[in-house]
């Protein structure tokens, strides 16, 4: 399987949705002449045309809403949002219309659209280019929620969204685009051609949604995690001698639910980690539903180890992102008490 | 309170409309009223520097005597304009049975379309089947003209066993695939781009359908209409961009979504899009507008903006009163009177058309909304408690109901 970048799994995702159904098409600010100021849809509008692949007028909620009513006619988009910190001018359209849209017409007609964005923090871009706001849609009836950590799941995963026939939000932890960020933002960055996931299955292949997947099997505890922490989570247990077992959600809605429990169960302790703040965050609802399925099989109360309840700070990146030092103090913690 | 610097300057003042309609028929004067036949009618490729003057007229085709005249005059067969008539007079009777309805505790919301009928009704006609509205709630006539069950209608608004959205909208919040209606929002302004978005996704598959947006004057103020016009003119979506402006948005009147421009056609222009006023309640001038936007849009040659001038002559809803904002003989002294009164007197000045034919008409028309409503009411409703079953409003929020929804599903069957 040939070693790819989270970039050039996504872009392979694109071209071979976009080879396997005339109906998908792909536009955003900068993807098609450009490629994407993350270079995720390069080469689509040389080898696909500038009918399938093109750039948009700076306006979100025109390309989502066009994305809307493309869907409504029967095409598949598959739209990029430049930074997940800039579709908050496409809420409206996300949460009111493409989520509701089968519900409210009965069926009559759907929203199949998939609408990437970058999140996350780790590349100094404050508060405006730094931002998770996964727990925005996870809230919305009729939405899936999907987050990618590595280049094999963001082409399974992505092509998985844009198949489907609801509306998936596809989140790119942007730190994750060109390795396994592990947190260690003072050492060099291991590339992803060094890692097994960096191996991507070539042509039409597919991750299911919902289904979660067990990063790295252990006895100690279970950390729920997702996007760029599975790798930190990853780095703490390492650095810090703990037999954690770390599950990346890949979907948070739906949640699989099952291999949640089955691992808290087993491990009988439980951190939630996750770069968004904290409060209302996706961890309290993982916390919810351990607490309410799981709770006579904990030896100890949850923790949720997260980004803090303030906006994303520039300079001051490293203090707010929960990287594996806080992790890792998280884990020895939980395994005293 | 603010000492000025150079002594040249007052204090600023901030500007809060202050509308002449609130008072009465004197505001009409700002209508920029053009004569019947006065407006040109361009080829359908004429530069929009050229028919720049047309978001400031009116278009017209009826004149004072019923008479069609000038060179918007469509070619329309008495039959169909018989037709029309017709679909207008299902729709206010439509309207007047929900009402009733509401009054008598039978529903709990409608909205109705009084003196606005002209305009869905005749661009209903004037499409083809395939081509796509996006309507906002006052466009009933749309579903009407189309011929869509009225039976049906009643059963969404009533929200009853039979309702084809299974009692998840408001009432009037119809949706109809097959015939051509998009699903309301009423979240304003949403529908405009997702209309532009077909408008592109037709054109990208090379389709020969047409898309035609809907929004009232007020909500034109919504970020959304902005999206749909910037898209519409960069990729010069095969469209028409209908505003509605019946001059009231609840309580406030136009002037707070017009701000200083002096028309909303003049929306339009700024992007290089032909945009037309015209006058909304001349069913043959809605007719002639709306084919040559719609021809303009099935040659390539882009969208269209056409500014409907109406009167929103009934209240906003059932939740509204009007009397607390607006003088009661708003609708009477409308210098542009009824839609169906002036067909009505123009079929009478072609001799197609007598107060005998009327009354046999308004008598069938009359009967087969009440027959309509008796089919609908046998289907019973909300507020009787004869709804879709509880299970029903897990269907659909996903093409499968993954396990939690599965899980809820089954908490509400215990």
């Amino acid at each position: 399987m040939p070693a790819m970048t989270m970039i050039e799994a996504i872009r392979d995702a694109h071209a071979v949705a976009m080879e396997h159904d005339d109906n998908v098409v792909v536009f955003g600010q900068d993807v098609g002449y450009y490629g994407g100021v993350f270079r995720c849809t390069q080469g689509l509008q040389q080898r696909f045309g500038s009918h399938r692949c093109f750039d948009t007028p700076i306006n979100e909620a025109g390309i989502v809403g066009a994305a809307v009513g493309m869907a409504a006619f029967g095409m598949r988009p598959c739209v990029e949002i430049q930074f997940a910190d800039y579709m908050y001018p496409a809420y409206d359209q996300i949460v009111s219309e493409a989520a509701r849209l089968r519900h409210r017409s009965a069926g009559d007609f759907t929203a199949p659209l998939t609408i990437r964005m970058p999140t996350g923090g780790g590349i100094f871009g404050g508060q405006t280019h730094s931002q998770s706001p996964e727990a925005l849609f996870t809230h919305v009836a009729g939405l899936k929620t999907v987050v990618a950590s590595n280049p094999c799941d963001a082409k399974g995963l992505l092509l998985s969204a844009i198949l489907d026939d609801d509306p998936v939000i596809f989140l790119e932890p942007k730190r994750l685009y060109n390795g396994p960020f592990d947190g260690h933002h003072d050492r060099p960055l291991v590339p992803w051609s060094a890692h097994p996931l960096g191996d991507v299955p070539e042509g039409l292949y597919t991750i299911e949604l919902g289904k979660a997947r067990v990063h790295r099997a252990g006895s100690d505890l279970t950390v729920l995690t997702y996007g760029t922490l599975v790798h930190v989570a990853h780095a703490a247990a390492e650095e810090f001698g703990i037999d954690a077992e770390i599950i990346d959600l890949r979907t948070l809605v739906p949640l699989d639910t099952e291999t949640v429990i089955e691992s808290v169960v087993k491990t009988g302790r439980c951190i939630i980690v996750h770069e968004a703040t904290l409060t209302s965050g996706f961890g309290a609802e993982l916390s919810a539903t351990v607490q309410e399925r799981a709770f006579h099989h904990l030896e100890a109360p949850i923790i949720r180890v997260c980004g803090w309840d303030t906006p994303y700070p520039h300079a001051l990146e490293w203090s707010y992102f929960p990287g594996p030092d806080r992790v890792g103090k998280a884990m020895l913690g939980i395994m005293a008490s | 309170m603010n000492s000025d610097v150079d002594g040249n300057h007052a204090a600023l003042r901030l500007r809060i409309p202050e509308p002449s309609r609130r008072a009465g028929p004197d505001e009409n004067a700002a209508l920029f009223l053009s004569n019947a036949g006065e407006a040109r009618r361009p080829d359908l490729d004429e530069k929009v520097e050229r028919i720049a003057l047309m978001r400031k007229q009116m278009v017209r085709v009826l004149d004072d005597d019923g008479a069609a005249v000038g060179p918007w005059a469509p070619e329309i067969s008495a039959e169909h304009l018989r037709a029309g008539l017709r679909d207008m007079m299902l729709v206010r009777r439509l309207d007047a049975r929900m009402m009733r309805a509401h009054r008598q505790g039978m529903i709990s919301f409608y909205m109705q379309c009084l003196g606005e009928e002209a305009i869905s009704c005749a661009q209903q006609r004037a499409l083809r089947p395939g081509d796509m509205h996006f309507p906002t709630y006052r466009q009933q006539g749309l579903l009407v003209a189309a011929g869509y069950p009225m039976v049906d209608m009643m059963n969404q608004v009533l929200s009853n066993s039979h309702d084809p959205l299974k009692g998840r909208q408001l009432p009037v919040m119809y949706s109809s695939k097959d015939f051509d209606f998009f699903s309301i929002s009423g979240n304003l302004a949403t529908q405009y781009i997702q209309a532009v978005g077909w408008a592109m996704a037709s054109a990208m598959r090379g389709g020969t359908a047409i898309a035609s947006a809907w929004i009232g004057e007020g909500a034109s103020a919504e970020s959304d209409f902005h999206s749909a016009l910037v898209f519409a003119s960069t990729y010069q979506a095969p469209v028409i961009l209908n505003v509605v402006n019946n001059h009231w948005a609840i309580s406030t009147p136009e002037d707070f979504a017009r701000g200083a421009a002096a028309t909303f056609a003049d929306r339009g222009f700024g992007f290089g899009i032909p945009a037309l006023r015209v006058d909304g309640n001349d069913y043959l001038a809605v007719h002639a507008v709306s084919t040559w936007a719609a021809e303009r849009a099935r040659s390539n040659l882009g969208p269209t903006m056409i500014e409907w001038i109406t009167l929103r002559s009934g209240a906003h809803s059932t939740s509204d009163d009007p009397s607390g904002y607006r003088p009661d003989d708003t609708a009477a002294t409308f210098p542009l009177g009824d839609p169906i009164e002036r067909l009505r007197q123009h079929l009478v000045a072609i001799g197609q058309w007598d107060d005998a034919r009327h009354a046999t008409l308004s008598d069938e028309v009359d009967g087969f909304v009440d027959a309509a409503f008796q089919e609908a009411n046998s289907n019973g409703s909300a507020k009787a408690g004869e709804t879709s079953s509880a299970a029903t409003m897990f269907d659909d929020v996903y093409a499968t109901p993954p396990a939690h929804l599965l899980e809820q599903r089954s908490q509400v069957m215990d």
